[in-house]
């Protein structure tokens, strides 16, 4: 008969690890949330609801919490359509296709900040390759200008930095999605072209809805990596010019430079914003399930 | 006349005869022009995904005297640069050192940990079974960046700011997930019953083991070794937060701090990039098919 504590011999080196890197920070977290603690790091005494006060009267904060919505979901949308497109491509059989499939784990497989700064690199506005090629085909009319200069507006900076986190996110998610197809049977879809079903017909409504476990997943693991997506924006902006390309993420970073407190407060307020955030989603789509069912 | 009229010419009746369905039956051989433009939009998409990495190519060997020409291909390769960049000046190598140390470390500390775990969850029902892996779960959703605030504080506390030390446990923490949740995969798959037989065999329980389970795991360790060293290797915020010298920044933050200064030497930075990218491409390539499971396992349960 084994013994009630042996479990414990097992596990309890990965429940330690556990405890040190992941409930510790979060009870670290909540306490400092609620201390009065100086710039240099000294800590004064306790702050009550102090912190949480001062991070919502933050002027800044209003448009931050919508550039994250926006950030988000524009992220997550186009992630997840183009990816359909992708999986369903690179499920075809054709010659060469490890190769290819190889190539597009390359964002997934290099570091995320590397590829942001690459990125930086090819938006210079006196010479960088992206604007070197929209010269060419006419679309910006001169280097070095307001219009070159990419990531020094905050509206276009937003938007090259959305398409460098479609990037990054779109093996991951394309893999998972191919994962999906590959457990559909292929019957199903032959018998509905058979019965004279269109190609777009059989896949709106055999495929797609067979893929909708992988596509949920896939969804909610990209809605909370983009939530917490740190290194893009501040490789490529650093969160500026001002706060203007702050997500609530990069925002709690520049805090803790100075005010860990406020810092504290806004990891708890975005704890509370990526549950949200996952719980809506999940709901919009179990609504769609039982509009279809 | 109208007899003359060959059969294809003819109009066709407006009522089919019953019979099987035209439409479904077209030829088998014809759709070789999809296979083309279906192989022809992989292949340039295929590229697309490599031009940023080619440019980190190119910018590594551009000359220093024409970063700033608006060329795609310098007029010179300046193989030298690959040499230069190892100078002193640049911490470059004193980096990669640290990133070595911390994505191996991590690399075994998750293995110590992950395979007992991995293995007594498989192969035993007991109480807490679910609860433990439901925490693993929540530290797999979890980020180091939604805590972030809290382990900077943590190890603060704890004096291992500025150590390699905190780079380990923090990286090892955030992947064991995904390593527990394959190596566990591999382990429900492998019978008891051929443990049994080893065992009957006069081994005792840790030799068989180390010498039928875990080789009949193996693909599942490797593939949890290597994500594992990767995702430490590419760590950024942690290692932003919790190293400040000179002496301690992993390659990551070290890339980093070329950005602050008055001019940016983007060809060692992109040369030290292309140092630090290209084996991780190779790694990653090897264990592709299986990355996917340890990643969604868990939240499929």
């Amino acid at each position: 008969m084994r013994h009630r504590l042996e479990p414990l011999a097992w596990l309890g080196p990965a429940v330690a690890l556990i405890a040190v890197v992941v409930i510790w920070p979060i009870v670290t977290l909540v306490q400092t949330s609620m201390q009065n603690i100086t710039p240099i790091g000294v800590t004064i005494g306790s702050a009550g609801a102090a912190n949480f006060t001062k991070l919502l009267h933050d002027p800044n904060l209003p448009g931050i919490l919508v550039r994250t919505v926006i950030w988000v979901i524009a992220v997550v949308a186009l992630t997840m359509v183009i990816s359909l497109g992708l999986a369903q491509l690179f499920n075809q059989r054709f010659p060469g296709r490890r190769v290819t499939r190889w190539a597009l784990i390359a964002p997934w497989a290099a570091s995320v900040m590397m590829t942001a700064l690459i990125f930086r690199w090819m938006l210079q506005p006196d010479n960088g390759a992206i604007n070197i090629f929209l010269h060419q085909i006419g679309l910006l009319h001169q280097f070095n200008s307001n219009q070159s200069s990419w990531l020094g507006r905050p509206d276009s900076a937003l938007a090259w930095m959305i398409g460098v986190a479609v990037f990054v996110s779109l093996p991951f998610t394309t893999y998972t999605l191919l994962a999906g197809l590959q457990v559909i049977p292929g019957e199903l879809f032959e018998a509905a072209r058979i019965d004279g079903a269109s190609r777009w017909r059989g896949y709106r409504s055999i495929t797609l809805p067979l893929l909708r476990p992988a596509f949920v997943v896939a969804a909610v693991i990209n809605l909370m990596n983009v939530f917490n997506s740190f290194p893009i924006i501040w490789e490529m902006t650093r969160g500026g010019p001002g706060y203007q390309t702050n997500t609530t993420t990069v925002f709690m970073y520049n805090l803790k430079e100075s005010f860990i407190g406020e810092a504290a407060a806004m990891s708890i307020v975005n704890f509370a914003l990526i549950i949200v955030i996952v719980l809506a989603y999940l709901r919009i789509s179990n609504w769609g399930r039982a509009g279809a069912a | 006349m109208a007899a003359r009229v060959p059969a294809a010419v003819r109009p066709r009746p407006a009522h089919p005869e019953p019979g099987p369905p035209a439409r479904g039956r077209r030829p088998r051989r014809l759709p070789a022009v999809r296979t083309v433009v279906i192989a022809a939009s992989a292949y340039l998409i295929a590229v697309l995904f490599l031009l940023p990495y080619i440019e980190m190519l190119i910018t590594a060997l551009r000359p220093q005297r024409e970063l700033l020409d608006r060329d795609y291909l310098p007029h010179h390769w300046a193989w030298s640069n690959l040499t230069g960049m190892w100078g002193a000046g640049f911490g470059i190598t004193s980096s990669l050192r640290i990133s070595l140390e911390v994505a191996g470390g991590a690399t075994i500390l998750v293995t110590l940990v992950a395979l007992p775990a991995a293995y007594y969850t498989a192969r035993h029902r007991f109480r807490g079974r679910g609860a433990f892996l439901l925490l693993v779960l929540t530290t797999q959703m979890l980020q180091p960046t939604a805590l972030i605030v809290g382990i900077y504080k943590e190890f603060l506390g704890f004096h291992l700011i500025d150590t390699v030390w905190a780079l380990i446990l923090v990286n090892a923490g955030f992947n064991m997930a995904f390593a527990v949740w394959i190596l566990n995969a591999y382990f429900a798959s492998i019978p008891p019953e051929i443990e049994e037989a080893a065992m009957v065999d006069g081994s005792g329980r840790m030799g068989v083991l180390l010498r039928v389970t875990l080789p009949l795991a193996a693909p599942g360790l490797v593939t949890a070794l290597i994500f594992t060293f990767i995702a430490a290797w590419n760590e950024f915020i942690a290692a932003l937060t919790l190293t400040t010298s000179n002496s301690t920044i992993p390659l990551t933050v070290r890339l980093d701090s070329f950005i602050g200064q008055y001019t940016v030497d983007w060809q060692h930075l992109f040369g030290a990039s292309l140092v630090a990218t290209v084996p991780v491409l190779i790694l990653f390539a090897l264990i592709e098919r299986r990355v996917v499971g340890g990643l969604t396992a868990g939240s499929i349960r």
